[in-house]
């Protein structure tokens, strides 16, 4: 009993990283329809500013206090200028979006290759963090534990952006229908850097949050951006409840996997899992019901 | 005219007398060369021309070293026929293709290691005694000790793969990006599975070390020149085979699907067999690849065939031209060449290239360096919907 609670208190964590990775991606792939490879970057920006802030400020808390509203800027930075260089001529051509992104990604992650070097880093995580708790005879993982409220504050958080502020009622109605959105008055190009500038921003911030579970490369973006896509794929295009749910379940099912058989056929037999439901529910878990074929 | 713009690159790219300037109309430049003959004959001379600077003169002009490279590098033409055909003209964004051509250079390994254990009296091939696996060979590995079974399979099991996945998500209409993913995720998929299984696939380092091929020595010079052949004309015989199916009805179905795919079907037509034909063919084409590499290579491992050299197999093919076969292929020997002369000389450098060349070639000129007289002529890259140019349009 306590190893499946165990197993299940991995898979929710796994679940919670991929949720924060997937969260943005939400928003850019979801909403905009770009598939930004080089999402894994401003992740991996986001540890690395984590890094950087760790050695003036000293204090691991503070430093990460600090860390994650810098992160967001950051890495929100990057991705509106991503938009504004590349992305915006390419709305029309999705897919090339994927392949001039990934080309930005390789980029990038030599730069963090040539600035900081090829070996992975490490941060301290603060004291308060470093430890666990034992309930019910599992062992929770202070840090696990924070990034599963993180994750839940950042859904939260981005769930009222997009419902009850004008910010967010004027990115769903370009959505919904750009066309009319311009006629009406809305700065179409203005609301898409900012949607860009806030799904690279929690890219940066669930950066942030992968510092506390291990060391930091210049790999660390790429390892985690398939699955989150296929977050976002199964849980249906910009549904922020469909990305949750699809997060924890294939955070689960991979934990009980792994725990079954291995780390690899885990991996094969949750991807034949996502072929398989698609079948069922082509459109993801939730989809926005439209007139349009296909 | 500026026609010169393109020869540059390709002579460039490609090393001495190893480029084939052959192919369909579509490629502007060889036809400069050979300015009297009716335009019937123009694409078979240029091919025939191809093929006797690849077949003929350039095994007489490399060393046997170079020849190995571009033996390489013309593994990597095979893979860019099957690319353009089902993302240049299907407009389906193959990200996987390195898992076929990973079954395809793996069903061959596992036979040349059967028969080189054979060969030497060892009931299992040696990194599996060095990794003490138990239990004697296992049963997967069984039947491909027999030669045409593991010559059938290094085509027919991407294939069968390739027409599995095909069927599950084209029949229920998985769009575009989706799939991109869902290829891409298999390619991991599979890179991991590789890994972990230490014991019988060799891990991490692949399968490596084969002495003999079907019989003759692989450290042998003029059996490496023979490999050598045997790519080059699979290269020019897939491409022939390519152009045929370009100039098809199936060609012309295959396009009209990726520019509008609803219209198709109130045609009549089912779009997804279509995509499932060039889907299929392309995963037999990255499998033959696969298996022509590794003799002439000599490794076939997880970090040849996992999510950063799929997309690899896409890079040149976009850098050459998508839509233009002779673009994607010449592309894809380009792409390869600069890659292995520039990542030895300078690793880091070759990263930002490489990642620039994507940029560019994809983000500015949709079209590839075939493109590029159009372009420079002063029209706009036709369709820029589809970010491709359409076969009438390049013309």
């Amino acid at each position: 009993m306590t190893v499946i609670l165990n197993q299940s208190f991995t898979g929710v964590s796994i679940g919670a990283v991929l949720l924060l990775i997937a969260l943005g991606l939400t928003l850019t792939f979801g909403q905009m329809g770009v598939i930004n490879m080089a999402h894994g970057e401003f992740i991996m920006a986001g540890a690395y500013t984590t890094y950087v802030l760790q050695k003036p400020i000293g204090d691991a808390g503070l430093s990460l206090l600090v860390a994650l509203p810098t992160a967001f800027l950051v890495a929100g930075a990057m991705g509106a200028l991503l938009e504004w260089l590349l992305i915006r001529r390419l709305y029309t051509r999705p897919l090339d979006t994927l392949l001039v992104t990934w080309g930005v990604s390789l980029m990038l992650q030599q730069l963090a290759r040539d600035v900081f070097g090829a070996p992975n880093v490490q941060t301290t995580a603060p004291d308060l963090l470093t430890g666990s708790v034992t309930v019910a005879g599992v062992n929770l993982a202070n840090s696990r534990l924070f990034i599963l409220g993180f994750a839940l504050l950042c859904v939260c958080g981005l769930a009222m952006v997009l419902r009850a502020t004008p910010l967010g009622r004027r990115i769903r109605a370009v959505v919904q229908n750009r066309d009319l959105a311009e006629v009406s008055g809305i700065a179409t190009g203005r609301v898409d850097r900012t949607t860009f500038f806030i799904g690279s921003g929690l890219a940066g911030m669930a950066g942030v949050a992968l510092t506390l579970i291990g060391p930091i490369g210049p790999t660390t973006g790429t390892n985690y951006i398939v699955d989150a896509f296929l977050v976002v794929v199964v849980g249906g295009i910009g549904r922020l409840r469909g990305a949750v749910i699809t997060a924890f379940v294939l955070g689960l099912l991979q934990s009980v996997l792994e725990y079954s058989t291995t780390v690899s056929v885990a991996k094969v037999v949750v991807l034949v899992g996502i072929v398989a439901f698609l079948q069922w529910r082509p459109q993801g878990l939730y989809t926005v019901r439209t007139r349009s074929l296909v | 005219m500026t026609t010169t713009s393109t020869p540059p690159t390709a002579t460039a790219t490609t090393g001495p007398a190893a480029e084939p300037p052959a192919g369909p109309p579509d490629a502007p430049f060889p036809i400069r060369f050979l300015p009297r003959l009716p335009t019937r004959f123009r694409v078979p001379a240029a091919f025939l021309l191809g093929a006797v600077l690849l077949v003929g003169v350039a095994p007489l002009l490399l060393s046997d070293f170079r020849l190995g490279l571009l033996a390489k590098y013309l593994c990597y033409g095979i893979v860019a026929v099957g690319v353009s055909l089902a993302w240049g003209r299907g407009g389906l964004l193959v990200l996987g293709q390195g898992v076929f051509f990973g079954l395809g250079g793996y069903a061959m390994a596992m036979h040349l290691k059967l028969a080189d254990a054979a060969a030497t009296g060892q009931p299992l091939p040696d990194f599996m005694q060095l990794y003490g696996t138990e239990g004697g060979l296992p049963w997967w590995w069984q039947p491909f000790a027999n030669p045409v079974f593991a010559l059938a399979m290094t085509v027919l099991l991407p294939m069968a793969v390739a027409a599995l996945l095909g069927v599950l998500v084209f029949r229920r209409r998985v769009k575009g990006a989706y799939f991109a993913i869902l290829s891409q995720a298999l390619a991991a998929a599979l890179a991991i599975w590789l890994v972990g299984q230490q014991a019988t696939t060799g891990g991490t380092n692949g399968l490596t070390d084969f002495q003999g091929f079907f019989g003759y020595d692989l450290n042998d010079p003029v059996n490496q020149r023979m490999v050598y052949i045997v790519i080059a004309i699979a290269l020019l015989l897939l491409m022939a085979l390519a152009r045929q199916l370009f100039v098809s009805r199936y060609g012309e179905l295959l396009v009209a699907v990726r520019d509008s795919e609803e219209r198709v079907r109130f045609l009549g037509y089912n779009p997804a067999n279509v995509k499932l034909v060039a889907y299929v063919a392309a995963a037999g084409m990255a499998g033959l690849a696969g298996a022509l590499f590794v003799p002439a290579v000599g490794i076939i491992s997880p970090a040849l065939i996992g999510v950063v050299p799929s997309i690899g197999f896409v890079i040149g093919a976009a850098v050459g031209g998508r839509a233009s076969l002779v673009g994607a292929v010449l592309g894809a020997i380009a792409v390869a060449w600069a890659q292995s002369t520039l990542s030895d000389a300078w690793p880091a450098g070759w990263t930002y290239l490489q990642g620039l060349l994507f940029v560019v070639a994809v983000g500015f000129l949709p079209g590839g360096l075939a493109s590029l007289r159009t372009v420079l002529r002063g029209r706009r890259t036709p369709d820029p919907g589809a970010g491709t140019t359409t076969k009438g349009a390049a013309a």
